[in-house]
C-alpha cells in the first residue's frame, strides 16, 4: 500500500484519536502528542508501527493526536487514515492487511 | 527506609525534614506532647480600630522578611484573589523564601508561579497544589519541598509546632473593624471558616482581609476579634460566581448512576445502615447521586442519619430541609444551597481540628459510618492516590480523603475502572496518599471489591446481589481492556512529599521527567 | 439452517455510533440484550468509509461479554450497504440490521451478500442473522412477506421517524399515530414465527412517558424495544420482569404438560385454568425471561 495523498481519519474527542498521513520521505516518520503518553506512549508507537508494517507501509509521514484511545481504535484511525490516502474504499482486505 | 506501605523514603529526605516514615494509622495512639504557643503582640492601644489601609502596610506593620511562612484558607476556592493580592505585595518589596501553609492551592494561584520561578516562595505546605502550580513543582521549580497533607494533618502541623505560620490570612467574607470575621454575608459568601481556624489560633500576627466591613460587633464571630491583629478593607477578596456556584445539575451520565446505585446497594446492606448512622460524600456525581439515591432509600425504609459531614452540597443540605438527618456539621460549602443552610439551627460550623485532627483527643472523623470517596488511582493493596496525575504531575489535593478514610467504618472509594485509557484500578499507584488500611471497599463500574481485611463486610454482601470481585480480578479487567500501563518516568530529584495524618511520610512524589520512547524500535 | 439465537432473548436494541470509541467500548456493563453498532443514520456521509474501520476492530477486539452484536448497514439505495455486509461480517457481528425494508426481494438481496460474505471470510454458513427495520407504509402492508423472505431473520423493527414522516404524520408522544403499524407488524412477525421490536423513544428527559410505550408495547405482544440511552434499559427490564406468581404458574404448566402428554391427555387444568398445549412456549419464555432479569429463583420450580 501507498500513500497517495494526505489524508485524516478520528476525532479529538475523548477515547478517540486523530491521524494525519501524508505521503512521506523515505521512511516512517512519526509525531505521537498523547494525554497518556506517560503510561502508553510505548504502546502506541508500537501498535502504530505493527498497523504501518501489515499494510506494507514504508513511506509515511503520519501524526497522531491521541486523547486516551484504545488500541482498537489506533489501529482503526490509521488504517482509515492510510486507505483514504489511497482512494480505496469498496472490497478492502478486511483480515487480511486489516486486522 | 520502607514504610508501612511498601514506600522507600529516601535517607536524605528523612534526615532533611526530620520525619519518620509512615509505620500504620494508629501508631502514635498515646504519644504526649505539648502544643506550640504563637509569640502574639497585645493590642492596647487600638483605639478600638484595628484596619489598615493597604495590605502592603500590614506586611511591614507585621514585620515581614525573608523566610517567613505566611498561611492562607481555601473556603473561595477557584474564585480566591487573597493569595496573588498578598504575595504580589510581598514579591514587590522583594521579599524571599517565603513559605506558604494554606490549606489548599487551585487554578486560582497561576499567577504566583513567577514568585516560585524567582525564589520569592521557595516552600509550600498544602493539601495540594492543581493547576499551574503543580506542574512549576512537578518540574522542579521550587527551591524547597512542597509538603502535601490532610486537612486534619495541617492542622496537627500547625498545633504541634511542627508548622509554625508567621502570618495568617484571612480572606473574611464580612468583618468588623475589630477583627470579628464571619464566613457569612458580603458578597464573597462562603458559609463558613472552618480551615482558618488554626491559624487564627497558632499564628504570630493574624490579618484579616475583608471587602464587606459590617459594624462592631460582627457576632457570632467565626474568628474572633482576641485573635486578629488587623484589618485590611480590598475592593475584592473573591470572585462570587467562583466561590459558590448553583448547585450542580444532577448527573445523568449513567456510568455514574450505575456506580452510585451499587454504592447505595452497598450501604444499605451494612450493618451500619440503621436509624442514627452518619454519612460522608464528596462533590463528584456519583456522590452526589449517591446522597440522593441514599436518600431515596432511607424514606423507604423509614432510616434517619443523625449527622451529615462535609464539605457540603444541596443534597446533603436537603436531607437537613427534609428532616431526614438531626445536623449537619460542616467544614466548607461547596454551592449556594449549602451556604444559605449554614443559617439553619441544625447546621453546625466546625473547624477543621475538630473534623479531622488525628493528634485531638476526638474528631468528627472518628464517628463516621460512611465516607464515600474518589481516588484518581486505587492499588492492588487498596492505596490510593488522589494527588498525582497519570503523567506524574501534582494535580490534586488530599483534602479529607485520609482523614475520613482513617476513621469511618465503611470507607467507600468509587471509581470508573478507566478514565479514558488510564486504568484507575492498578497494580501499584504512582503515589501513595491514603493507605490501603483506611480503605474498606472500592466501588467500580465493573465491579466492587472488598478489602480482604474487612471479613465482616464480605460476610454482609453475602446474599447481595452485586458485582463483587477481587481487587486484582478488577485490575485484570482494567488492564484487559487499556493494557498493562508503563511507569511514569521521574528524575531523582524529590519535589515534594506526601505526609501522612500523623506527620510521617507516606511517600515521595519526583520531578517528572519529559517522556522518551524506550530505546528498542518496535 | 439452524441457528439457536433466532430465538434469543432481546428486550432492549441499545443503538450506539459504530464510531464514537467512547460510546462502543464497554456498553455491556448497562447489559442491553443486544447492541446495535450503527454506520447508517449516526454515521455522517463523509465519515462512512472510516467508520467501517471502527466497527471492524470494535468487533474482533472488544469483549462484548455475549451480548447480541447486531450492526445496522447503511440502506439497500446507499453505495454503502454491500461493504457494510463485507466489513461486519468479517468482524463477526451476530446479525445486520437492514434499513427500509420494503419487500421480501430487499430481504433477499442483503441475505445474498451476506452469504458470500460468510464463505469469504470463512465463516459458518447461517451464522449471521438478518432483521429487518419496517420505515414506510409500504414496508407495513409488506411485513408479511419480508418476515418469510429468509431463514436467517430473526425479527423485524418498527422505525418510527421515518415511518410517520411517510404516513405524513409525526411522532405526538401518545401513540396514536404508531397504532396501526405497531399492530400490523407485531400480527405479522407472530404469524411467521419471528420477533418484533418496537421503535425507539427519543425524548430522554421524559422517563414517565417511555414507561408508558413500554408497557404498551409489552401488552401488545411487542419482544423488546429499540434503546438510545442505557438509561432506559432497566425500565425495559423491569416491564419485561415477569413476577413470581407468573413463574410458579409457568412451572406448573411446563411440568403438567410434559406429565400429560406422556399419558395422551390434552386439556386439563393449572390453579382453575384451561390449559392445552399451545401454552408450552409461553411458559418457556416466562422462565427465560425470568432467569435472564435475574429475579429467578430455583426454588420456584416446585
Amino acid at each position: 500500500m501507498k500513500v497517495l495523498r494526505s489524508a485524516t481519519a478520528g476525532t479529538l474527542e475523548s477515547s478517540d484519536c486523530q491521524v494525519t498521513v501524508e505521503p512521506g520521505e523515505g521512511g516512517i516518520e512519526l509525531a505521537l502528542e498523547s494525554v497518556v503518553i506517560s503510561q502508553f506512549g510505548n504502546q502506541i508507537r508500537r501498535v502504530v508501527y505493527e498497523t504501518l508494517e501489515r499494510m506494507g507501509i514504508v513511506d509515511i509521514k503520519i501524526s497522531i493526536v491521541d486523547k486516551g484511545a484504545l488500541d482498537c481504535t489506533i489501529r482503526a484511525r490509521v488504517e482509515g487514515a492510510v486507505f483514504r490516502a489511497n482512494g480505496k474504499t469498496e472490497d478492502l482486505p478486511w483480515g487480511g492487511l486489516i486486522r | 527506609m520502607l514504610n508501612a506501605v511498601g514506600r522507600e523514603i529516601p535517607e536524605e529526605i528523612l534526615r532533611m525534614t526530620g520525619k519518620e516514615v509512615f509505620q500504620g494509622n494508629g501508631h502514635y495512639d498515646g504519644i504526649v506532647y505539648r502544643k506550640h504557643g504563637p509569640k502574639t503582640t497585645c493590642v492596647i492601644n487600638s483605639g478600638g480600630s484595628k484596619l489598615k489601609k493597604t495590605i502592603q502596610e500590614v506586611l511591614v506593620e507585621c514585620g515581614i522578611r525573608d523566610g517567613m511562612t505566611v498561611s492562607f484558607h481555601h473556603h473561595f476556592r477557584d474564585g480566591d484573589y487573597i493569595v496573588n493580592m498578598v504575595m504580589e505585595e510581598i514579591h514587590a518589596m522583594g521579599i524571599k523564601n517565603i513559605t506558604i501553609c494554606a490549606s489548599s492551592l487551585g487554578k486560582a494561584h497561576d499567577p504566583i508561579v513567577p514568585y516560585i520561578e524567582d525564589g520569592t516562595i521557595t516552600g509550600i505546605y498544602s493539601s495540594g497544589v492543581r493547576g499551574k502550580i503543580g506542574e512549576a513543582v512537578s518540574g522542579g521549580k521550587l527551591k524547597g519541598l512542597a509538603v502535601m497533607c490532610s486537612h486534619g494533618g495541617r492542622v496537627r502541623a500547625i498545633e504541634t509546632g511542627e508548622v509554625q505560620i508567621d502570618i495568617a490570612f484571612i480572606g473574611a467574607p464580612t468583618c468588623d473593624e475589630y477583627g470579628n470575621c464571619r464566613g457569612i454575608g458580603g458578597r464573597s459568601n462562603c458559609g463558613v471558616l472552618s480551615y482558618a481556624m488554626a491559624d487564627a489560633g497558632y499564628a504570630d500576627r493574624v490579618v484579616a482581609i475583608t471587602d464587606c466591613l459590617v459594624p462592631f460587633p460582627n457576632f457570632p464571630a467565626h474568628i474572633s476579634m482576641t485573635q486578629v491583629d488587623y484589618v485590611v478593607e480590598v475592593e475584592a477578596i473573591g470572585d462570587p460566581a467562583k466561590i459558590a456556584t448553583g448547585a450542580a445539575k444532577p448527573t445523568t451520565d449513567q456510568r455514574k448512576l450505575l456506580m452510585a446505585e451499587y454504592c447505595t446497594k452497598f450501604v444499605v446492606n451494612t450493618p451500619y445502615f440503621k436509624d442514627g448512622f452518619s454519612y460522608q460524600t464528596g462533590v463528584g456525581g456519583a456522590s452526589i447521586a449517591s446522597t440522593v439515591f441514599l436518600a431515596r432509600e432511607m424514606k423507604k425504609r423509614n432510616i434517619r442519619m443523625r449527622f451529615g459531614v462535609g464539605g457540603l452540597t444541596k443534597p446533603m443540605c436537603d436531607l437537613l430541609i427534609n428532616g431526614q438527618t438531626d445536623c449537619l456539621l460542616d467544614t466548607q460549602d461547596f454551592d449556594l444551597a449549602a451556604v444559605e443552610s449554614v443559617k439553619d439551627l441544625h447546621h453546625f460550623r466546625i473547624s477543621a481540628g475538630e473534623y479531622a485532627n488525628p493528634f485531638n483527643k476526638g474528631a468528627v472523623v472518628n464517628k463516621l459510618d460512611f465516607v464515600i470517596l474518589a481516588a484518581l488511582e486505587v492499588d492492588v493493596h487498596f492505596n490510593c492516590n488522589v494527588v498525582v496525575g497519570s503523567d506524574g504531575v501534582i494535580a490534586g489535593a488530599q483534602g479529607g480523603h485520609p482523614d475520613t478514610a482513617a476513621g469511618a467504618k465503611c470507607a467507600i472509594v468509587v471509581t470508573p475502572l478507566s478514565q479514558g485509557r488510564i486504568p484507575a484500578v492498578c497494580t501499584e499507584v504512582t503515589t501513595v496518599t491514603t493507605p490501603g488500611e483506611s480503605i474498606d471497599v472500592v466501588i467500580t463500574d465493573y465491579g466492587i471489591a472488598i478489602n480482604p481485611a474487612r471479613p465482616d463486610l464480605i460476610q454482609a454482601m453475602k446474599n447481595v446481589d452485586l458485582p463483587f470481585r477481587s481487587i486484582e480480578e478488577l485490575r485484570d479487567i482494567a488492564y484487559a481492556i487499556t493494557g498493562r500501563p508503563e511507569k511514569v518516568q521521574f528524575m531523582d530529584r524529590v519535589v515534594g512529599i506526601i505526609e501522612s495524618r500523623d506527620g510521617t511520610i507516606m511517600d515521595v512524589v519526583r520531578q517528572v521527567k519529559p517522556f522518551m520512547f524506550s530505546e528498542e524500535r518496535v | 439452517m439452524i441457528n439457536d439465537n433466532r430465538k434469543r432473548l432481546r428486550r432492549t436494541m441499545m443503538f450506539l455510533n459504530a464510531q464514537k470509541p467512547a460510546l462502543i467500548k464497554d456498553p455491556y456493563i448497562y447489559k442491553p440484550d443486544s447492541i446495535i453498532l450503527d454506520l447508517e443514520d449516526a454515521v455522517a456521509e463523509n465519515q462512512k468509509d472510516v467508520a467501517r474501520f471502527s466497527l471492524y476492530h470494535a468487533l474482533r477486539s472488544i469483549d462484548y461479554c455475549g451480548i447480541e452484536r447486531v450492526v445496522r448497514i447503511n440502506a439497500l439505495g446507499t453505495p454503502y450497504w454491500r461493504e457494510d455486509i463485507r466489513c461486519a461480517v468479517a468482524g463477526g457481528c451476530d446479525a445486520v440490521r437492514i434499513p427500509k425494508a420494503e419487500s421480501a426481494e430487499d430481504i433477499r438481496r442483503a441475505e445474498a451478500v451476506v452469504d458470500s460474505a460468510e464463505k469469504e471470510f470463512g465463516r459458518p454458513e447461517g451464522s449471521v442473522l438478518i432483521m429487518a427495520a419496517i420505515e414506510s407504509a409500504r414496508g407495513v402492508m409488506k411485513a408479511l412477506e419480508i418476515c418469510e423472505a429468509s431463514a436467517r431473520l430473526f425479527g423485524i423493527a418498527l422505525s418510527g421517524g421515518d415511518y410517520t414522516k411517510d404516513l405524513q404524520t409525526h411522532i405526538t408522544g401518545t401513540g396514536i399515530e404508531l397504532m396501526g403499524a405497531r399492530q400490523n407488524l407485531v400480527i405479522a412477525a407472530r404469524a411467521a414465527g419471528v420477533q418484533c421490536f418496537d421503535t425507539v423513544y427519543t425524548d430522554l428527559d421524559d422517563m414517565e412517558g417511555f414507561r408508558r410505550d413500554v408497557e404498551t408495547i409489552h401488552l401488545m405482544g411487542f419482544d423488546g424495544k429499540s434503546v438510545i440511552n442505557p438509561r432506559q434499559i432497566d425500565i425495559v427490564h423491569e416491564i419485561y420482569t415477569p413476577s413470581k406468581e407468573d413463574v410458579e404458574f409457568a412451572w406448573k404448566v411446563i411440568r403438567e404438560i410434559d406429565a400429560k402428554r406422556q399419558s395422551g391427555i390434552g386439556v386439563f387444568t393449572v390453579d382453575g385454568k384451561m390449559i392445552d398445549i399451545a401454552f408450552y412456549d409461553g411458559a418457556k419464555r416466562t422462565i427465560a425471561l425470568a432467569k435472564a432479569s435475574g429475579m429467578y429463583r430455583e426454588e420456584w420450580e416446585c
